[in-house]
């Protein structure tokens, strides 16, 4: 018998529609206004927190929803906008600097679908408000820096083995080294072979006398504009962490680009002096002759000394006011494990010339304690008296404080820290200390929460109209097969949403533009597939061979028509960019889900309704 | 309901000439415009400052110039969907920054008129602007290659060559048209002719699909014959598809919001032009390079090798 699925067919798609439906169902939850709270600097997210929360909320008869933790972060859940700004006050002056409170719209789904991992689409900025920043880092700074730092290096190494020189000098290309005789020029040149791997070391004949160009290899350079790149973005992460962003989106973009994305993020110009900011390191000895507690709290300190607290435990510290040695010679700092007893550690490399400060500093000092300073150099832009005031202030913090065991050099390692996961942030913090290399804004977009909400609603009224429009055109045009070609084209919407959740992908304007579309193309197979339906019955076939037939001619050409679409549509994937892209992953979606519902789906209603009945009169 | 109760026999082919002047004229009125009009690029392309400002009150666009004359005399200002928001647009300068450039121009608005909100700031560097404008040429060049590549293994060569030319007849009609009357292209416009490219296809591939089909089961009948009947029993496709695809473009234009005007613009033309090049210039291409039933009969030895494919 013609035009009967067998039952696995019916199952499948059954199957399908109902996973679909699933995962596209956490878009109709709509938000909870939230408040997220996060660590700023490795701070606890666990139960005494959110016991701390609860009892602030409560104090301040702030009714919430939920507290929930995850990803080591808080959230709490809110009835009203009212209850949340209000938390927002409350929280951020009872946490402190410890912890970054940030207004956020967290999705109501409930918890059975978060269970299987259903979550809303993710909206693009386009359609949600923020900023988005795409960052250019200067590796010709990079370059340079490094080659400046050499320049340095070199001065003293030379200096240290007594190889006379008459200059070390930056010139474009390299070091260049100028020496009075090729006797000294060939001990420096083993010299310099033997301490730099990433140096090629040439004779340079040409100037005044003989010299060497000492210049970063291919593969150096390479590993010097990684750095730059991977350090820059360790750096912005912990400042967009500073401005209590929740969901900040930070990605490499090429090989010298950043995207930075802030949704919600109304101030650019805050956004911008924060992600400027500086930050740096000291290092200083502790006065442990001396009891800290008595100092801060009769407020005398005693002389030569300056009172800081330790972030992680808040603790009041005495640290002797001479800095050993500032973060700017920090070259690369990276977590492991001590290799005496197996504790988390982090090795710090220093240049040349902060070797030589740590090695006369510390020849003398083992077993002394030695304190690692923080400074964070922030510009607030407050409002007094209704007048804007930008104040640059200085936070100085105590990270880490280790017993010098032995004489300290170029390479050196921290320890005492609590965990590796303490000692992979110290790490990142301290590379991220600085930008490694200045960077550029190229690309700003900024969308405002309301025209945001306006895209939103245009979007989407268009897709209703759209959608309404093509179902009642396809009902009058074709009847009772005009309805299944409605549900499929329903069923579409469903898949196509599924999709974009389930794969998480961004959902922005021209995405939804790209859903339009699609409703208006997905008809077309039905379309293909009804007309040779009704030409095989003007042609005199009978009901069931013509259902039959319509099926199997459309199909071929069916598939020629969607796949020209399709490589149009994964070629704007791999060239577009932001927006476009959006697009472009919708129209590929909606082409391949419009494949199966319109086919498969429109079938499958068909062979129920007339498959195995041996007189019928087609609606169509 | 259906637009045809009989089977049409419109004779397509016997007037292909009229259609071929048609779109000659098209075609050169569009390079022409392109070549001396050029287009109106967006900031996407040329680098610069886009400012969407909203306004409490609708406001005169010349108080908004005058407003931004003294220290920005070449910026521009449109308005962007009602009369209250307007658009200003500020070619890149040196050594100012976006953030600094938003900040003053929004500043100087609403010294002029208090009340001013920003909705939407969108900077792009010059570095950026050139290098999406490659990035959409290689774009559209490889979408060309690609549908060329799949057309020519799935047809005849004559097939390709007129699918290929009524693929670029469209976009080039529909830039041309965005050159002709100044409308800004931007990114999206760029997405929306790619996708103008795919859909012209699609609509092509269809009719090929019916004359292919038709050549192999209609021995009596002359090529041009064949195309007419093709073309004639895919009409009513044609036009349904072409309809609805239109009236979800024609919501989205009306709907969609200022934002994706130029996006459902573009896309408007490009269906109305690909439904008119798919029933004319791809069949007649073919037709006129002397399409014949021996390329197209499967006698799959010598005569078609492209059908070989899998």
């Amino acid at each position: 018998m013609i035009n009967q699925y067998p039952l696995w067919k019916y199952l499948l798609i059954a199957v399908i529609a109902l996973v679909g439906i699933i995962y596209a169902l956490p878009n109709i939850y709509g938000d909870d206004p939230a408040v997220q709270i996060s660590p700023s600097h490795g701070a606890p997210v666990n139960a005494a927190l959110r016991e701390q929360v609860s009892s602030v909320l409560d104090k301040n008869k702030l009714k919430y929803k939920a507290i929930q933790i995850a990803d080591d972060r808080m959230l709490v859940r809110f009835y009203n906008t009212n209850d949340q700004l209000a938390a927002v006050d409350r929280l951020t002056t009872a946490l402190k600097d410890k912890y970054v409170v940030a207004l956020n719209l967290a999705p109501a789904t409930p918890q059975w679908l978060r269970d299987i991992g259903a979550l809303p689409m993710y909206l693009g900025l386009d359609l949600r408000g923020g900023v988005h920043f795409l960052m250019e880092v200067d590796m010709q700074a990079a370059i340079k820096q490094n080659y400046e730092r050499y320049v340095g290096e070199m001065r003293t190494a030379l200096r240290d083995k007594r190889i006379r020189y008459s200059s070390v000098e930056y010139t474009q290309g390299g070091v260049l080294l100028q020496f009075r005789n090729d006797q000294e020029r060939s001990k420096a040149k083993d010299l310099l072979q033997r301490e730099y791997e990433g140096l090629k070391v040439d004779d340079q004949d040409a100037g005044q006398g003989p010299a060497l160009l000492a210049s970063l290899t291919e593969n150096k350079k390479r590993d010097i504009e990684k750095f730059a790149l991977e350090q820059n973005i360790t750096t912005l992460r912990n400042r967009v962490n500073q401005l209590g962003v929740a969901e900040p989106v930070i990605q490499q973009q090429g090989n010298k680009r950043i995207v930075v994305e802030l949704p919600g993020v109304q101030d650019t110009a805050r956004a911008k002096e924060i992600l400027g900011a500086t930050a740096t390191l000291a290092f200083h000895f502790v006065d442990e002759n001396n009891n800290p507690e008595d100092a801060a709290s009769s407020g005398h300190v005693p002389a030569g000394d300056e009172l800081l607290q330790e972030r992680s435990s808040g603790r009041p510290i005495l640290l002797k006011r001479h800095v050993i040695l500032t973060g700017d010679y920090i070259t690369d700092a990276s977590s492991g494990f001590d290799q005496q007893n197996g504790g988390p550690a982090v090795f710090i490399t220093l240049d040349g010339k902060g070797g030589h400060l740590m090695r006369e500093a510390t020849r003398d000092n083992v077993g002394r304690l030695m304190a690692v300073v923080y400074i964070e150099t922030k510009i607030e832009t407050k409002k007094v008296d209704g007048k804007t005031v930008k104040q640059v202030k200085k936070l100085r913090n105590v990270i880490n404080v280790a017993r010098i065991r032995e004489e300290l050099g170029k390479r050196f390692q921290i320890t005492g820290l609590d965990s590796p996961q303490e000692a992979r942030n110290l790490a990142l913090l301290l590379r991220s200390g600085a930008l490694a290399a200045p960077m550029e804004i190229i690309e700003e977009r900024t969308v405002g929460p309301s025209l945001g909400k306006t895209n939103i609603a245009q979007g989407m009224l268009s897709v209703e109209v759209g959608f309404a429009v093509v179902c009642l055109f396809m009902l009058v045009y074709y009847r009772v097969f005009g309805l299944m070609a409605d549900l499929a084209l329903g069923f579409n919407l469903v898949l196509i949403v599924a999709m974009l959740s389930l794969l998480q992908a961004t959902l922005t304007l021209p995405g939804i533009a790209g859903i339009v579309l699609t409703v208006g193309m997905a008809v077309d197979a039905n379309v293909l597939i009804y007309e040779r339906i009704r030409e095989e019955l003007r042609n005199g076939n009978s009901p069931q061979a013509s259902i039959h037939a319509g099926y199997e001619k459309a199909f071929g050409t069916i598939a020629d028509a969607n796949i020209t679409t399709l490589i149009a549509g994964l070629v704007l994937f791999s060239f577009g960019t932001g927006p476009v892209k959006g697009f472009a992953v919708t129209l590929s979606i909606g082409i391949v889900t419009s494949m199966f519902t319109a086919i498969m789906g429109t079938r499958a209603i068909v062979n129920l309704i007339y498959g195995g009945r041996r007189s019928v009169k087609l609606a169509i | 309901m259906e637009f045809f109760k009989k089977k049409t026999s419109i004779r397509f082919m016997g007037r292909r000439r009229v259609a071929m002047v048609f779109s000659a004229v098209l075609i050169v009125g569009s390079l022409v415009s392109l070549f001396v009009k050029g287009l109106n690029f967006g900031i996407d392309f040329t680098g610069g400052t886009v400012i969407e400002v909203k306004y409490p009150q609708p406001v005169d666009l010349g108080h908004v110039r005058d407003a931004l004359s003294a220290k920005y005399s070449d910026a521009q200002a449109q308005y962007f969907g009602t009369a209250r928001d307007v658009m200003i647009r500020i070619a890149p300068r040196p050594g100012e920054s976006s953030a600094q450039l938003s900040d003053k121009v929004l500043a100087t608005l609403q010294t002029a008129t208090p009340g001013v909100t920003m909705q939407r700031v969108e900077f792009v560097g010059p570095q950026v602007g050139s290098e999406l404008a490659t990035k959409g040429g290689l774009a559209l060049l490889y979408t060309v290659i690609g549908i060329l590549i799949y057309v020519m293994i799935r047809f005849e060569w004559r097939l390709s060559v007129g699918a290929v030319v009524a693929m670029i007849h469209d976009p080039v009609i529909t830039l041309g048209v965005f050159s002709l009357f100044h409308i800004q292209f931007d990114l999206t416009v760029l997405a929306a002719v790619l996708a103008v490219i795919g859909y012209s296809i699609n609509d092509t591939v269809v009719v090929y699909d019916r004359i292919r089909e038709n050549f192999r089961k209609l021995r009596k009948q002359s090529a041009p014959e064949i195309m007419d009947i093709s073309i004639n029993e895919t009409l009513s496709r044609t036009i349904m598809t072409s309809l609805a695809t239109l009236l979800v473009v024609l919501a989205m234009y009306f709907i969609g919001g200022p934002v994706i005007h130029g996006f459902a613009l573009a896309l408007i033309i490009g269906i109305l032009v690909g439904t008119y090049s798919s029933i004319y210039v791809a069949s007649a291409i073919a037709l006129d390079l002397g399409v014949s039933k021996s390329d197209l009969v499967p006698v799959r030895k010598d005569n078609a090798p492209a059908d070989d494919r899998p």
